[in-house]
């Protein structure tokens, strides 16, 4: 995957047309499988009404950029979105700055073809933003959009050869962390671990109890930082932004950065000792109890 | 080899632990008497830079700040944490300046002041944009490296090799010099600036220009229609044990 574009591919997926409007979607993916992400970024991409055509390219992220302009100088899309992974995050404010034009991070919701809601100070505001810029460059918050359908399409592929070799950078490796349990970003529900675990042994539980529930299996910063789980698991501001069905949160008390990442959750549970902890304030669900003996309890009821 | 220069951006914004307040007009949030600070993303950077002073891999560390008056105090933080030298692009509407035109501010400090490597906060806490690394080396033509989790220098003084957070693990990869680097937050952990420290500060040197002098128009292209506190969740209840919790997340909620 990670060398130098020489094809690329361009489904192209249509929806209802709109006199104007025509999008082009940068479909992030890992050697072949799709980011969901992806999925709510069309879905995103629909509620502007135009055409919508998917960019997939093979390359490293530093060679993404010059593809997809190369894709905007033949096709003069009027916005470009990608979903807010951090292949999107990387790549498109460059895209952005090459086309002299402003972006809107992390989108919520869309309004019109030029106003569009995202939130700020770690999701304790929301803005509304109008861009008065020719291209509208967005990236999506996934959680914030449903994920369009994987089946009923009728999109035509064409190839889209480019030369965008740039020797900028090169990739050297990956270490990704491997899980049999559901992706944090899109499971249904995430069981997450904080601070109070107290080492990464007794983080076993939280893992156990994620199993019972068929749960992810998330983190605060502060478990993060002592190491007692990988950092792709944090949850939160500058971490993952997540919005399951269930959020159970464990041993944390809820700093505003940790509440940035689950808040949209549907139902939100939480397991503390400590009965002034800002978590309970937001929790449908609170247990006050020590999570050393709830913890295993809850797992052993639910196996 | 060492570079010989490296620019690190420093935003003062409302400190992190700030619970903010959206304004009754919901024209923005409530700036006024609430306590600023750097963004912890560009304290990693200057940290970052100044350890790769001591170490000997760089030469000069200078910071630079956009914004008013207040931006000043953010600078003399860096500059007690071992910064050389800070540039204030002094600019009142800071509620307007969009990542676009900061990048714009820097590719042009960069003509000026030619560092071999610019260091950036990932985001700033405030308006949670994650743009001004990857514009500003887009405008320059750089390599980038965002979201840091750890910089090397090569031995020739040419590229860093540097492990990046992304999504489900570690990346690593090498970028030719000169580069633009945004910090993520395990890259290292900021020192405090002693009180000497912030003494001997005062005495650094401290430019201030602006983005007319610059030459770089910084105009917004995004115009903030509202900003709305988010949707507040009902209050919840306690339970009093875990076959409560099971029932009420089984029964009630139905989500388990």
């Amino acid at each position: 995957m990670f060398r130098p574009v020489t094809r690329v591919a361009a489904p192209l997926r249509q929806y209802a047309r709109s006199r104007l409007a025509s999008t082009l979607v940068y479909v992030d993916h890992n050697n072949g499988a799709l980011n969901p992400a992806v999925r709510s970024a069309i879905n995103a991409a629909s509620k502007l009404g135009g055409d919508v055509t998917a960019l997939v390219a093979g390359g490293d992220d530093a060679s993404v950029a010059p593809v997809i302009l190369k894709a905007q100088e033949a096709n003069k899309y009027t916005h470009i979105l990608a979903a807010a992974s951090s292949v999107g995050k990387n790549v498109m404010p460059r895209v952005a700055a090459k086309l002299d034009v402003s972006m809107v991070s992390d989108v919520t919701g869309i309004s019109s073809e030029d106003t569009f809601e995202r939130p700020i100070y770690a999701g304790n505001a929301m803005a509304s933003v109008k861009s008065s810029d020719a291209v509208k460059i967005l990236t999506i918050r996934p959680t914030a959009f449903d994920e369009a359908a994987a089946e009923g399409g009728s999109a035509t592929t064409e190839a889209f050869e480019v030369d965008a070799t740039q020797d900028l950078a090169t990739f050297k490796g990956q270490e990704l962390t491997k899980s049999d349990r559901p992706q944090l970003a899109d499971a249904s529900r995430v069981v997450s671990g904080g601070r109070a675990l107290k080492s990464s042994e007794n983080f076993s539980i939280i893992y156990d109890l994620a199993d019972a529930m068929g749960a992810a299996v998330g983190a605060s910063r502060a478990a993060v930082d002592a190491g007692y789980v990988p950092n792709d698991l944090q949850v939160g501001q500058t971490g993952k932004i997540v919005a399951p069905e269930l959020y159970l949160a464990v041993g944390i008390s809820g700093a505003i950065q940790h509440i940035a990442g689950m808040k949209d959750s549907k139902t939100i549970a939480c397991i503390n000792k400590d009965a002034e902890a800002p978590i309970f304030q937001i929790s449908d669900y609170g247990l006050e109890a020590d999570l050393f003996k709830a913890v295993p309890e809850m797992t052993e009821k639910l196996k | 080899m060492s570079l010989k220069r490296a620019l690190v951006g420093c935003k003062r914004v409302i400190d992190y632990a700030v619970k903010i307040r959206v304004k009754p007009d919901k024209s923005g949030v409530v700036t006024e008497g609430v306590k600023h600070s750097m963004n912890p993303f560009d304290e990693l950077a200057v940290e970052e830079a100044v350890r790769m002073k001591e170490g000997k891999k760089l030469d000069e560390v200078v910071v630079v700040s956009c914004g008013p008056k207040g931006a000043q105090d953010v600078l003399k933080t860096a500059l007690a944490m071992g910064a050389d030298r800070a540039i204030h692009v002094s600019y009142d509407q800071v509620d307007k300046l969009e990542p676009l035109g900061v990048a714009k501010i820097f590719a042009k400090l960069v003509q000026e002041e030619t560092p071999d490597l610019v260091l950036l906060g990932k985001q700033a806490i405030d308006d949670d944009a994650n743009q001004t690394a990857q514009m500003l080396s887009g405008l320059l033509d750089w390599s980038q490296a965002t979201f840091a989790y750890k910089i090397d220098l090569a031995d020739d003084g040419k590229q860093l090799t540097v492990v990046r957070e992304i999504d489900g693990g570690l990346e690593t990869i090498d970028v030719k010099l000169p580069s633009v680097v945004s910090t993520d937050l395990r890259l290292n952990e900021p020192r405090y600036a002693t009180l000497p420290n912030i003494m001997k500060a005062k005495k650094k040197p401290m430019k201030t220009t602006t983005p007319e002098e610059l030459g770089v128009d910084v105009s917004p292209r995004l115009e903030l229609l509202s900003v709305a506190e988010p949707p507040a969740r009902s209050a919840g209840i306690k339970v009093e044990s875990v076959d409560e919790l099971i029932d009420k997340l089984k029964n009630e909620a139905k989500v388990l």
